[in-house]
């Protein structure tokens, strides 16, 4: 079972890494749109640094946002997913193995990058750090949650702004919990609330996400 | 509670903007919807019907 | 009573018909009564003056938008488990009413905001709740909206709204967090003025009247929902019969 869940994670990932063009869009997409709000609020230093937070994690999400619809679908167009359902293994294992090689791919990149453009918003050192903690509990999350979202709108038109709208209310205490630590390292009061939130709702992602993401995947393909 | 008058009434105390700007807009949400929930079945029946004629057809 | 037996199309569509009118009665009567006693028995508050009254509206707007999630959640949990198509029919025909109550609460919200503490929209845990449900009702209409077949349509809105019910809370919980870090000595909507009998009174009246009118208004979507879904089958067939 374990050696089925690499085989997934390891086609993807390989996939993927023929194709870098498109998880390339998606990281210029983050420092693109990261960019953006400067240019539309103002260069003032302290009021960049109280926005800083918030705008990189809702910038990370949209990034990665921005992928997800394709989770399924390039398998689903050539066939291979339904041959993989017809597998003895179970679904979720594969909806598991599709998201952790979603988050290998696109999530990672995203934490390389976030403390970069953290300067930009002149974040301190102590932030960055918690900036980066904070995504890498937060885009499996993502990536978990996105799966399901992935899975119900499998083949339809609407695309990658169906999938947000039907992911982004039910992310909101991720960002509040991801964000909110960084702020509390700017604010003094300390992250670990924060954090250990983030990481309770990642592990209750980790125990549902991937079942739903099945029954959802079952749906959508009968 | 009595009112002194209408203008009273709707002047609410000075929130009438407010008061009435809020119970205006819930009766035109149920006349919304029940408008359109009209509209559905009238539409719905119409097809139906037309649908009948074209099987006896 | 054998439930199965009005969840057969053919046997719930006249009994919903039935039913409309006593409902639809009910929630006439119990609104009568709810903004009686709202504008002509419950005081004027100490300090809200009259622009309180809004809550006559707003809470019980509220109260029926979460309720009808969770109605919903709890039709989207049958259809699936028992594959009835009644369910789903129950579940798609709540929505839109859900929606609009959400809509109404938010509305509602900020103009009783406005007058008390001079802002249109105030980020408090209650209102940003209603709004991220909000995002929630219209998450699973477009979802249905977007799917053509109505079978995988019924099956993905449930899926979605059970995963939606079930992060409400946690949803509510970080809203709440949220909150409390930000604003500070700031304001709550949440703190409503300290209820006189006759307010609280109101308020339940005025919610009842909006959960009979909700019962109406799903039975008379669910039973159009059902003729369309059903037109091929003999009952509609004989209806139309009896048609010009």
């Amino acid at each position: 079972m374990l050696r089925f869940l690499f085989t997934v994670i390891r086609r993807d990932v390989l996939l993927a890494a023929r194709r870098r063009g498109d998880w390339l869009t998606a990281q210029f997409f983050f420092v693109i749109v990261v960019s953006m709000f400067p240019l539309g609020i103002g260069p003032e230093p302290a009021m960049l640094r109280s926005i800083g937070p918030g705008v990189v994690w809702v910038a990370a999400l949209l990034a990665s946002l921005l992928s997800l619809d394709r989770l399924f679908a390039d398998d689903y167009r050539d066939g291979s997913l339904e041959q993989a359902m017809l597998s003895p293994c179970p679904m979720a294992l594969l909806t598991l193995g599709k998201a952790i090689a979603h988050w290998v791919i696109n999530g990672i990149p995203l934490l390389l990058i976030a403390p970069l453009l953290g300067i930009q918003f002149n974040l301190p050192a102590a932030a960055l750090w918690i900036l980066v903690l904070s995504l890498a509990i937060g885009t499996p999350i993502l990536s978990l949650l996105g799966s399901i979202g992935a899975a119900l709108t499998l083949g339809l038109r609407g695309g990658g702004a169906l999938v947000t709208l039907l992911i982004m209310p039910l992310y909101v205490p991720a960002l509040i919990f991801g964000a909110g630590a960084v702020e509390g390292v700017l604010s003094g009061s300390g992250s670990e609330a924060h954090l250990s939130l983030l990481g309770a709702f990642l592990v209750l992602s980790l125990l549902l996400a991937p079942w739903v993401s099945a029954m959802a995947l079952k749906v959508s393909v009968e | 509670m009595n009112w002194e008058s209408w203008q009273a009434f709707w002047a609410m105390g000075g929130y009438g903007l407010y008061v009435w700007g809020s119970f205006g807009m819930t009766l035109l949400c149920l006349a919304a919807e029940i408008g359109l929930l009209r509209r559905h079945r009238r539409q719905v029946w119409r097809r139906l019907k037309r649908m009948k004629t074209w099987d006896a057809q | 009573m054998n439930l199965y037996h009005y969840a057969s199309p053919s046997t719930f569509y006249p009994w919903a018909g039935k039913l409309i009118p006593w409902f639809a009665a009910l929630a006439l009567i119990l609104a009568a009564a709810g903004l009686y006693i709202g504008f002509f028995v419950a005081p004027t508050d100490f300090q809200q003056g009259e622009g309180y009254r809004i809550i006559f509206i707003h809470v019980p707007a509220a109260w029926m938008s979460m309720f009808i999630y969770v109605v919903m959640a709890f039709w989207s949990a049958i259809g699936l488990a028992f594959n009835t198509r009644q369910s789903f029919v129950m579940a798609r025909a709540l929505a839109p009413t859900g929606a609009m109550f959400t809509f109404v609460a938010l509305w509602t919200g900020a103009l009783w905001g406005k007058p008390m503490w001079g802002a249109w929209w105030v980020w408090d845990a209650r209102l940003t709740s209603e709004l991220i449900l909000l995002f929630l009702y219209v998450g699973v209409m477009a979802l249905q909206a977007a799917i053509d077949d109505p079978r995988r349509a019924d099956r993905a809105g449930a899926l979605l709204n059970l995963v939606g019910v079930i992060n409400v809370p946690v949803i509510y919980f970080s809203v709440k967090w949220w909150n409390t870090l930000h604003q500070g000595a700031s304001v709550s909507l949440t703190r409503a003025p300290s209820m006189a009998q006759t307010m609280l009174w109101g308020m339940l009246i005025m919610a009842l009247a909006a959960w009979m009118y909700t019962i109406a208004v799903t039975l008379v979507r669910a039973r159009t929902l059902t003729l369309e879904r059903e037109r091929q089958s003999e009952w509609v067939r004989a209806r139309l019969e009896g048609q010009p």
